[in-house]
């Protein structure tokens, strides 16, 4: 088989208007050799290997494929040189076939049965079990994952990028993709494998690069890394550069438990199983944290205690008023055309009755404003027109105004500057300390940390306690300890 | 970089301009002033005077031409505008409303006798009834099996044109099987006009009051809000508001439908008394450019119904008396629908824009 | 002893169903749902019938298949380029096309509708097939046209099926992401796929005017081009299906001659109703991914 390229990247830099991406990073990747590639969501990842994919265009550095420099400028130009991805989300055509979906991009003619050949023996010589006659959408998750795999091979790719390849994958699945990637490598391909997950990195790479804030943090051979010190690296100590959303967490709360879960199952879209066996109380007045690396389950678990996704299994007790302020603010949380007040009332819309004061109505999104800070000329003003911090002061202070006994928040600053992310954090802490059991889930650990008086780690769908220290939690998202 | 930013500058002026209320009715005068003035220079000044005076330029081509016209267009658009504010593409109006004129017809003909003066009520109402019913095939394919409503409403109106081809030719035939339509209604089952001079009948009023009631709904009332944000924004609606999106689109849907088969009701027994093919010249694709040029608002489908009303009627007077083809109506009407799509269109795009550059 | 005038008239009624459900099975498997094919249909047949005096036939047939490509690509102009809504677009397209055909024709041919006799296109007898008993010259003694529809179906198949634009087409109309992935970029398909198809409607508006009535009426489109989209619906977006389908609806609509001819006591109006409820039916038990995902979003 041929030898997968050695690439090497140098000083790539990359900005997107006025925030840096990546700033001056360097990745050896090296034929017959699996590179993990680790770091947090913002770190620079997806940068990077959309700059080795052709999808991004650096501002700086350079490119060099078995010592030659090249340019990158397209996907197609990547996969002329070997290089092929897959993607988190799958790239292909649900209706299509196996042989279709690998063909598709092609010029000419399209004969079935040289697809279809050319599918069988792709698929038999890399030793990936796929029927090129399926129709892609009737596969299991994990089988489409190999159809995705097989087109990037039988584009000729020698170097194949995998972003959080096992996120969508049961353990075992996730066992035998990470199998064949050794395989692969071993047999003289490239493997660059973007993830989360320190354990597995371990596991299977032979280098190991961390990304942080896109800035290269540390990168050599894996056997000179332990989780604890990729976990340190992934998530560092705090430098106290983000003072202003730190305070010490109140004392524990000692009210009632208002919420209770016990044998808790969650599934997801595809049906997939992403919460089992969960059971844990809250209490009124506490502000639990939810951690987990992305694809953990914790966003379904979310969902299932907002009560917009139906538990599958178990027993859930949710007191009478929960309020909702959703990850996707723009499409769950928000009537982007409509005014303020409309957007106002949008809570608790599915259960009101009769008239609608609108009068009163303004009124009340007028005090809302006010006491959240909302800038806007008036509650005639459409959501659409506000920035993004004063859109989430608005959905916080509008689903605190019902006066939850939960208030369930899924990546409450996420975009937000600095000032806006201190004032949400301090409305989160008045919530509780005004009685309400508040549940936060955020994509920075930091964040949690400054928030939260006990932490839920959610790993591969099992949610545990974890106290709250910033390596042990850490070390827990990641699968280990 | 200095090109972008002019450019995004223009587009934010037409954005601007396609946000204010006067967006429509500019846009309505720039086409009717072009619309006549090409009517001049190719047909002549007669044929402007024609079209004036056959549909708002006298007292009887306005009362009994233009506004009898519009009742059917106001309700139908009215139907339109309630289920394209929920997200349902309700284009079936027309069987819709075809449904809704073989049930008064036949509640007029066959139970006159035994109602008496209660027979114009119960045509009227289950006229309403028999258009949701109409709807509610649409509605419950949709609710259940996912069906694109384009394409089933489309088949329906099919379906109720060769029932009624049907029931004029079989059934509900006049008594002496000559011609293909039913017998006329008795005038108990009858409208009644608003005079003994004009064809002006009650359910203009009926349209009016209707209109105004819409209006209410949407505006003021929980269940009218629902139906609003369920097609502003499903997502939304269902998690931050916790409503049955389903459920609420289902029930626009057949409010749709009752609207139109009203119309239908009313043209049977107010304008033609019997039931026969071609009873509705299009109405429901008309109604579809109603409720557009009204921005979905229904005091706007007063305005939009008595406007393409107008068209309509003096574009007959003008073929009638200056032999101007009277299908000219139809392309003032497609170029307005396309106009206000396109800058609906430009509008939600720039509207993206924006909040792509909030978000970054 | 009914058999023979049923199949020739389903022949005759079939076959610019058959062209006009075509086309839209093109610009469907795009995404499309083109209500504006009724005007294409339209406007090929009044364009057919302008152009066959100044050039023959052939020129006739020409100009109907260039109206509709008229049509299509101000479908696709509105819908492709300026992304505005299908349906609304659509409705557009066909009121247009209904306001400006019947305005041309009378300007043209006066206002009183004098009754007007074009050419037609004569039957062109393909030996020994047309010979076959029962069926044979109902197929096989047609106007050239016709088996240009025959053969509509075959090349439709090969090209969705065998060809990487076509491919290219169906991955658009499923998932213009994973089509972008591919590197194909959807908006010049689509566009093409509007108006290949308009111009097909256009063609079967052609049809009735050059091979079946030999005259022009206003209206005479008779809601075509919206049971080409029955059509697409009930043959479940296959051209295979599609032939099925027109057939269904071109039997339904024969049957009424066939019905009034032979004085059967039954309503024809009924057996007409029968392939829309069919329809229905189709739409009610299409299983999820039948129809193209992207039909009728314009979200692209």
């Amino acid at each position: 088989m041929r030898q997968g390229p050695a690439v090497s990247l140098t000083g790539i830099s990359k900005r997107f208007g006025p925030v840096v991406a990546i700033q001056d990073v360097d990745l050896e990747l090296g034929a017959g050799r699996v590179h993990a590639l680790l770091g947090e969501n913002g770190a620079g990842k997806s940068t990077l290997m959309g700059v080795l994919f052709g999808l991004v265009r650096p501002d700086r550095g350079t490119i060099r494929l078995d010592g030659a420099e090249i340019a990158i400028r397209s996907p197609r130009d990547a996969v002329r040189l070997g290089v092929g991805m897959v993607q988190q989300h799958f790239a292909n055509v649900g209706a299509f076939t196996v042989a279709e979906n690998v063909a598709l991009g092609g010029q000419g003619r399209y004969r079935p049965r040289v697809a279809t050949e050319q599918v069988r023996i792709t698929a038999q010589s890399a030793g990936l079990a796929v029927d090129p006659n399926a129709r892609v959408a009737d596969l299991p998750v994990e089988a489409q994952q190999r159809v995705e795999i097989v087109r990037a091979l039988a584009r000729g790719a020698r170097l194949l990028i995998l972003d959080e390849p096992t996120a969508v994958l049961a353990p075992a699945e996730a066992a035998a993709l990470l199998a064949w990637l050794r395989q692969f490598a071993r047999e003289g391909g490239t493997v660059v494998l973007v993830t989360h997950k320190v354990a597995e990195a371990l596991a299977v790479a032979d280098d190991v690069t961390v990304l942080r804030g896109g800035r290269r943090i540390a990168s050599g051979p894996a056997t000179g890394f332990t989780l604890s010190t990729l976990a340190a690296a992934m998530f560092p100590k705090s430098d106290g550069t983000d003072d202003a959303t730190r305070a010490t967490p109140p004392a524990p709360a000692t009210g009632e438990p208002v919420l209770r879960a016990h044998g808790l199952a969650v599934r997801g879209d595809r049906g997939e199983r992403r919460i089992v066996d969960a059971t844990f109380s809250v209490r009124a007045g506490e502000i639990v944290g939810i951690a987990g690396v992305e694809g953990s389950g914790h966003h379904e678990l979310l969902q299932a205690l907002a009560g917009v996704r139906q538990p599958t299994e178990g027993i859930l007790e949710i007191p009478g008023r929960v309020s909702f302020v959703p990850g996707d603010r723009h499409r769950d949380a928000l009537i982007l055309d409509a005014p303020l007040y409309e957007n106002f009332a949008l809570h608790g819309a599915g259960a009101r009755t009769g008239l609608i004061g609108w009068p009163a109505m303004r009124g009340r999104t007028q005090a809302v404003m006010a006491a959240f800070d909302v800038k806007a000329r008036s509650p005639r003003d459409t959501a659409g027109s506000l920035s993004g911090g004063n859109q989430q002061r608005f959905v916080l202070g509008r689903e605190l105004d019902a006066r939850p006994d939960v208030l369930v928040v899924e990546n409450p600053t996420r975009g937000l500057d600095l000032q806006a992310t201190a004032s949400i954090h301090r409305r989160l802490r008045e919530a509780a300390a005004e009685g309400a059991a508040v549940l936060v889930h955020s994509a920075d650990l930091d964040e949690i940390l400054a928030l939260a008086q006990r932490i839920f780690v959610v790993h591969a769908g099992i949610v545990r306690e974890v106290p709250p220290d910033r390596d042990g939690v850490g070390r827990a998202m990641v699968g280990a300890g | 970089m200095a090109t972008t930013a002019r450019r995004a500058d223009r587009w934010a002026g037409v954005v601007s301009f396609l946000d204010s209320p006067w967006a429509a009715p500019a846009v309505v005068l720039v086409v009717l002033a072009t619309g006549a003035a090409l009517l001049a220079a190719w047909y002549g000044v007669s044929a402007v005077s024609a079209f004036w005076f056959g549909s708002i330029g006298s007292w009887y081509g306005f009362t009994s031409g233009t506004l009898v016209r519009a009742v059917p267009l106001i309700l139908t658009g009215l139907g339109v505008a309630i289920a394209f504010r929920a997200g349902v593409f309700n284009i079936g109006a027309d069987g819709q409303l075809l449904a809704g004129a073989t049930a008064a017809a036949y509640v007029g003909l066959e139970w006159s006798a035994a109602l008496g003066h209660a027979s114009l009520p119960a045509a009227l109402i289950l006229g309403t009834a028999a258009g949701a019913l109409w709807a509610g095939v649409a509605a419950l394919l949709r609710a259940r099996f996912g069906v694109l409503e384009v394409i089933s409403t489309l088949m329906l109106n099919f379906v109720a044109t060769d029932l009624v081809a049907f029931l004029v030719r079989g059934p509900l035939q006049e008594p002496l099987h000559i011609y293909p339509q039913s017998a006329t209604l008795p005038s108990v089952a009858r409208l009644p006009t608003f005079g003994p001079t004009t064809q002006l009948h009650w359910g203009l009023a009926l349209a009016l009051v209707l209109a105004g009631a819409v209006w209410w709904f949407l505006a003021r009332t929980a269940a009218g809000f629902r139906l609003r944000i369920v097609g502003a924004n499903p997502f939304a609606a269902a998690v931050t508001g916790r409503v049955r999106v389903t459920r609420v689109a289902a029930w626009a849907f057949l409010a749709s439908g009752a609207l139109a088969g009203l119309a239908g009701a009313i043209e049977i027994t107010a304008v033609t008394y019997a039931l026969y093919d071609n009873l509705s010249p299009g109405y429901g694709f008309t109604a579809i450019a109603v409720a557009v040029l009204a921005g979905l608002n229904p005091v706007g489908v007063v305005f939009a119904g008595v406007l393409f009303a107008a068209l309509e009627t003096g574009a007959t007077a003008m073929q009638r008396d200056a032999g101007v083809p009277s299908v000219w109506a139809s392309v003032v009407e497609a170029a307005l629908i396309l106009i206000l799509v396109a800058g609906a269109s430009i509008r939600a795009r720039a509207g993206n824009r924006h909040l792509r550059d909030a978000a970054s | 002893m009914a058999v023979d005038p049923l199949v020739a008239a389903s022949v005759r009624t079939t076959v610019p169903l058959l062209l006009a459900a075509g086309g839209e099975l093109l610009s469907e498997r795009a995404g499309i749902l083109n209500i504006g094919l009724e005007g294409a249909v339209i406007a090929g047949a009044l364009a057919a019938t302008l152009g066959v005096g100044p050039w023959g036939l052939a020129g006739g047939y020409a100009a109907a298949l260039c109206a509709g490509a008229a049509v299509g690509l101000l479908m696709a102009l509105f819908v492709v380029v300026v992304r505005a809504d299908q349906i609304l677009t659509g409705t557009a397209a066909t009121l247009l096309a209904f306001g400006v055909t019947g305005a041309v024709y009378r300007g043209v041919y006066g206002a009183t509708g004098v009754a007007l006799t074009l050419p037609t296109s004569a039957p062109f007898r393909i030996p020994v097939l047309a010979a076959i008993p029962g069926v044979g010259s109902a197929l096989f003694d047609q106007p050239a046209v016709f088996y240009l529809a025959y053969l509509l179906i075959p090349i439709l198949w090969w090209f969705l099926y065998r060809t990487q634009v076509g491919l290219a087409l169906r991955a658009v109309g499923e998932s213009p992401a994973a089509a972008g992935a591919a590197g194909i970029a959807a908006g010049p398909l689509r566009a093409a796929a509007v108006t290949v198809g308009s111009a097909l409607g256009g063609l079967a508006g052609g049809v009735l005017v050059l091979a079946q009535a030999g005259t022009f009426a206003e209206g005479m489109s008779a809601g075509r081009g919206f049971i080409a989209i029955a059509i697409v619906v009930l043959g479940r977006w296959t051209p295979l299906g599609i032939m099925i389908g027109a057939l269904v609806f071109g039997v339904a609509t024969a049957m009424q001659y066939v019905v009034q001819a032979m004085g059967w006591p039954i309503r024809y109006e009924l057996v007409l109703m029968l392939p829309y409820l069919l329809t229905l039916l189709a739409l009610m038990f299409s299983p999820r991914g039948v129809a193209p995902a992207m039909l009728a979003r314009s979200d692209v």
